[in-house]
């Protein structure tokens, strides 16, 4: 029950006695409910409440209303705050956008960071509606209020705000601005100082140049120089787009101090944001800088002691090499990154190593055939035998890259043994991955290795005894058949899917239904003899199975083969049998059976029919 | 928070969907021991890696033995010698190096604890030096990224043998009768305690035990970094709320500010009052409460028991922030929530009686029998008695239709047989408004049940027309979830049901 209707709500609606308000009545009465999820469902409709209020109430009722609600649960507090920001429209356009400062700039300053981040999100979008003049009476001046606000929440939210409206005010507020952010750069909580630090690169991108070399610059060596390493890895980020902004001849003086000062920070965190961001870097800083310095500091990260600094690195060796400058790109690979990957080849840590696999078959292209045959082919065929299965589906997963550049014969001798070791690994999860890579690697290894040395492992998958791998496993069956066609799966797949129709495994013989649906679905129409003359009579005969399972889902593929079969067969063959699990003792099968009968195979013409007439 | 991203504290391959420890999830079979095995490699230490190039040490005469004009030349060498570090993965390296250190070490700890006049001004900078250089480290990543406080074992710090005896000498420098404040304070500065700060992250029990006592001497001693040390606990806490989620030594902390509270001037100032409504209630909302609960609950008490005007803030916000899923926290908040009773004061408790017992009936009710059973042990303590006995004529009609509808309805027969207690306590405490209650509870019941009858039939005509169009379109959604229902029963499980009820 509602608590006593306040005096908003009687003002609002129904005390005039429109009835086409009663609605409005109920929502806004739940919007003070006591049950969290009625004012949840009542703030998620709250546009509708502004549209039947019309734009005079929902500004000068609704807004203050909401305002006073700000002490709700977090959850009502998000969702308002995420509605506040496509409110323009129903306070009456950009015009009136400024009455929804207010309640968001209370939400702005909440303790939980997701209604916070959401209030600065709103906030940031209604700041483009705002007229210029609107922009400084109204929206700058909050964002002072938040900037020296007392509690560091508001603060924190403050930095989000200042390069929404710097571009749109004049040039004493930008000014203002400007001093706005330096405070809050050197203010005394962490929290603040690691919001302004993450806001850093996207307030210098709306700055004038000569702001970002005097104002900026400084800021930015100063965080990056923070007492706090989770403030200093901040920096790191906005260096990207500092280095973006200025002119190369700049980037020596202002900026590569205190990334090679990041590069080797004592705190691995600090390391660990320079390797991942380390291609964004090098295409910010240029070819030159990245010859002379990021090339041995991408060294230096490679071989950290820090695993998690390595395996960031390493993620990025490819990215790295590829954008070396092209003129002595392969020399610098050849002397410089190499010997850092040949160690990483053999690293300690499992992460290291799986990070490696998963870019290293990408140099192959970089270096050509001869350097891919003499200095990586040894490398490939190392991880292949790694005793972490994730190092080995790595590089399995990436074999295309090497396939362009030497082929992948070169490699099938050490491959396949890694294949059947991961196919018959112990964890399910292994065994789904290596399965998902079989239709690319059929297609490279080529129908004749495939069926002399992979069938048999498609085959075992079949009757593994995870549902999954069986799933997977029948899906894989269509991928390979669509690329080696019908009359290849005619020869190997249809005479063994067939025979496990006899298996005393109720899951195979199951299986085996599951098979012939997806046979049916890519052989289709053109080759409808498999079916009608090899897979139909299979079937048929399992609808006398004893296992129900079974039953209902021959009417399942009864359902599906029907389209490639003719009227004949159809009603001779297949109705009998449809009808006969009609009256099924079970209901499952019934129910299947029964919608199979009345699927539009049985009751109309089917394809088969159209087109013989 | 979405300005401070972290790195992970594990690298997992982003190329790939597939990563082991996810996978060994969902298999079901968490294999612990084999993820330990894997884990337990280690990795170089960060703190020895900035030593450029290793010096040979050679020993020094026993401190014992050096004649009184010598002894503070030879300490200090001794703290020198002292800064130099060493391998401790590498177990077999530089063993006669470490032996020294250690030998000097231990001869340090026993030269600052026993005699007097030793620590003399020039010793404190070497001294502070050489405690620096070897506690004050980048703590490694986690070696498990999703390290269980409570179930995992933590990573133990390699180098404790000497660690523990650099914490010791500290400890023991701290405690010197000779140990002058005025002096140190030049060097234990708020730089210094920032970074003693964070090691309190360490997953090391043992060190953060180290810390705790040698920051509470701190605290105690060098009253100029008091409110400097009271404002970084409170950063760290509160990006443990709100921006990480993680921080090893919360419990420690809150051990210190436990003392610390006791000893805070009254009235408390507004810093004070911040403090517990900003930092500590929201405290409640993590995660790994039950790591630091005890300590959080002590805190909270503490500052009950010094200024009882607090009492409603602290109530209300944890009736805020109240568990709404977790029984085992929501346990826990019913235990705190007696610890503050058995303390509280009567005019207080008259200020939180309704909302609090409201919640107390929700637990009371709910289906999981610990949390029901938790919230009715209240009616065993003495004082919380005297308290409903004094406010039976408001609290009971506040329970009483919770505990009338669960003593018959509580699918647990100690529950039931506690809420029987429990109406029996209040049917002897005021059997007249007991039986009112008693009354009007089957009136309206009854009133209920024909209201509802009375809804089926009009409710359904009323609605009819307006929800039409809604109506037809949701029947329709509903048929196709169904189908999809059915299919996917079939597709996914049908071995269990199936086969088993056919042929077993």
């Amino acid at each position: 029950a509602a608590e006593e209707g306040g005096p908003c709500q009687s003002k609002m609606a129904g005390a005039d006695g429109d009835d086409s308000l009663y609605p409005i009545a109920v929502l806004i009465d739940e919007l003070r409910n006591e049950d969290v999820q009625l004012r949840l469902n009542s703030i998620k409709k709250l546009s509708t409440i502004a549209l039947a209020l019309g734009v005079e109430r929902t500004r000068t009722e609704l807004l203050p209303f909401l305002t006073d609600t700000i002490y709700d649960e977090d959850e009502v507090l998000l969702a308002l705050a995420e509605q506040l920001g496509n409110f323009t429209m129903l306070v009456g356009g950009p015009e009136y956008v400024h009455c929804l400062l207010p309640p968001l700039e209370s939400l702005a300053t909440v303790e939980e960071t997701v209604v916070r981040d959401k209030a600065v999100e709103s906030l940031r979008k209604i700041s483009q509606e705002h007229s210029p003049v609107d922009l400084e009476v109204h929206f700058e001046p909050l964002v002072k209020r938040l900037a020296s606000g007392d509690w560091f929440t508001s603060r924190t939210s403050a930095c989000g705000l200042f390069s929404v409206c710097y571009p749109r005010v004049s040039s004493t507020v930008k000014a203002e601005i400007r001093q706005h952010f330096r405070t809050l750069c050197s203010d005394d909580t962490p929290m603040v100082r690691r919001a302004a630090a993450s806001k850093l690169g996207e307030f210098a991108k709306v700055l004038e140049l000569d702001y970002v070399k005097s104002d900026i610059i400084s800021l930015f060596t100063a965080l990056a120089s923070d007492e706090q390493d989770s403030v200093r890895l901040l920096a790191v980020e906005a260096c990207v787009s500092i280095a973006t902004l200025l002119p190369q001849e700049d980037l020596e003086t202002l900026v590569m101090p205190t990334l090679r000062q990041a590069a080797e920070d004592k705190s691995w965190r600090v390391r660990y944001m320079v390797a991942d961001k380390f291609s964004e870097l090098q295409k910010a800083v240029g070819p030159e800088i990245t010859k002379n310095d990021l090339v041995p500091a991408f060294q230096n990260l490679l071989k950290d002691c820090e695993a998690e600094v390595r395996a960031a690195a390493a993620n990025k060796v490819k990215e790295f090499c590829e954008n070396l400058p092209e003129d002595n790109r392969e020399q610098i690979i050849m002397t410089h990154i190499l010997p850092c990957v040949k160690e990483l080849v053999s690293d300690t840590n499992q992460h290291v190593k799986s990070a490696l696999a998963s870019v290293i078959m990408g140099l192959s292209t970089i270096l050509g055939k001869d350097n891919t045959i003499e200095h990586l082919l040894p490398l490939f065929l190392a991880q292949l035998k790694d005793e972490c299965p994730e190092v080995r589906l790595n590089i399995i997963s990436n074999l295309d890259c090497v396939n362009e550049v030497i082929g992948i014969r070169q490699l099938s001798q050490s491959l396949l043994p890694a294949i059947v070791e991961l196919a018959e690994d112990a964890k399910w999860r292994v065994r789904l991955a290596i399965i998902e890579y079989m239709p690319l690697l059929a297609g490279q290894l080529g129908v004749e290795f495939f069926d002399e040395k992979l069938n048999t492992l498609c085959m075992a998958w079949l009757i593994d005894h995870v549902y999954a791998i069986r799933e997977a496993a029948t899906c894989n069956l269509m991928k390979l058949v669509e690329k080696f066609g019908a009359e290849w799966a005619q020869n190997t797949i249809v005479p063994k899917v067939l025979g496990m129709a006899n298996d005393p495994n109720y899951l195979h013989r199951m299986t085996t239904l599951f098979c012939i649906n997806v046979i049916v679905h890519c052989c289709g129409y053109p080759y409808r003899e498999i079916t009608t003359k090899q897979m139909l009579p299979v079937v048929l005969k399992m609808s006398n199975d004893q296992v129900a399972n079974v039953r209902f889902n021959v009417a399942k593929s009864l359902q599906k083969i029907g389209p490639v079969l003719d009227s004949n067969a159809l009603q001779t063959e297949v109705k009998p049998v449809l009808e006969k699990l009609a009256s099924d003792t079970d209901m499952d099968v019934k129910y299947f059976a029964q919608e199979a009968i009345s699927g539009e195979c049985l009751s109309s013409s089917t394809i088969v029919d159209k087109l013989n007439t | 928070m979405e300005t401070t991203k972290l790195p992970p504290s594990s690298p997992s391959s982003p190329t790939t969907s597939f990563s082991v420890p996810s996978a060994e999830k969902v298999d079901g079979f968490p294999r612990r021991s084999m993820r330990r095995a894997r884990q337990r490699r280690s990795h170089s230490s960060s703190q020895f890696r900035y030593q450029s190039s290793q010096v040979e040490l050679t020993p020094l005469p026993l401190l014992k033995d050096a004649p009184v004009a010598e002894l503070h030349d030879l300490f200090c060498k001794k703290l020198q010698q002292c800064c130099v570090l060493f391998d401790f993965l590498d177990c077999v390296a530089d063993l006669k190096g470490k032996e020294i250190k250690r030998a000097a070490l231990n001869e340090l700890v026993e030269s600052v604890a026993t005699s007097r006049g030793v620590l003399i001004e020039p010793l404190y900078p070497e001294a502070i030096k050489m405690i620096s250089v070897n506690i004050f480290r980048t703590l490694p990543p986690s070696e498990n990224p999703e390290f269980d406080p409570e179930e995992d074992e933590p990573t133990l710090e390699a180098s404790w043998p000497h660690l523990q005896l650099v914490y010791e000498f500290f400890l023991r420098f701290l405690e010197s009768p000779d140990f002058q404040p005025s002096m140190a304070k030049r060097y234990v500065d708020q730089k210094f305690v920032l970074q003693l700060l964070e090691l309190f992250d360490s997953e090391d029990p043992r060190e953060r035990e180290y810390l705790k006592t040698i920051l509470h001497r701190v605290y105690g001693k060098l009253l100029g970094l008091r409110a400097y040390i009271r404002k970084q606990i409170n950063n760290i806490f509160l990006r443990f709320i709100y921006e990480t989620e993680h921080f090893n030594g919360v419990a420690e902390l809150l051990e210190i500010l436990g003392s610390i509270i006791n000893g805070f001037a009254l009235p408390l100032k507004a810093e004070h009052k911040q403090f517990l409504v900003r930092v500590l209630i929201p405290l409640h909302t993590a995660k790994s409460l039950s790591i630091f609960h005890a300590q959080l609950a002590y805190c909270v008490v503490q500052f009950m028991e010094k200024d009882a005007t607090v009492t409603e803030y602290i109530i209300r916000g944890l009736l805020k922030y109240w568990p709404k899923t977790c029984t085992q926290k929501e346990v826990m908040f019913l235990g705190e929530i007696e610890e503050i009773l058995d303390v509280i004061e009567p005019s207080q408790f008259i200020r939180v009686q309704e909302p609090l017992f409201k919640q107390i009936a929700a637990c009371i009710s709910s289906p999981h029998f610990q949390v029901a059973e938790r919230a009715l042990y209240f009616w065993n303590n003495e004082y919380i008695l005297s308290l409903i006995e004094e406010n039976c004529q408001v609290i009971l009609p506040l329970v009483f239709a919770t505990l009338y509808r669960v003593s018959k309805e509580h699918w647990n027969q100690t529950i039931v047989s506690l809420i029987y207690n429990v109406l029996k306590t209040f049917m002897e405490m005021n059997s007249k408004l007991f039986d009112d209650l008693t009354a009007s509870y089957k009136v309206e019941k009854q009133k209920l049940k024909k209201k509802l009858v009375a809804d089926g039939v009009q409710g359904h005509l009323h609605l009819s027309s307006s929800v039409m169009h809604i109506k037809s379109k949701s029947s329709q959604a509903k048929v196709c979830y169904n189908l999809n229902d059915i299919n996917q029963k079939v597709f996914c499980f049908p071995s269990k049901h199936k086969h088993y009820s056919k042929h077993f």
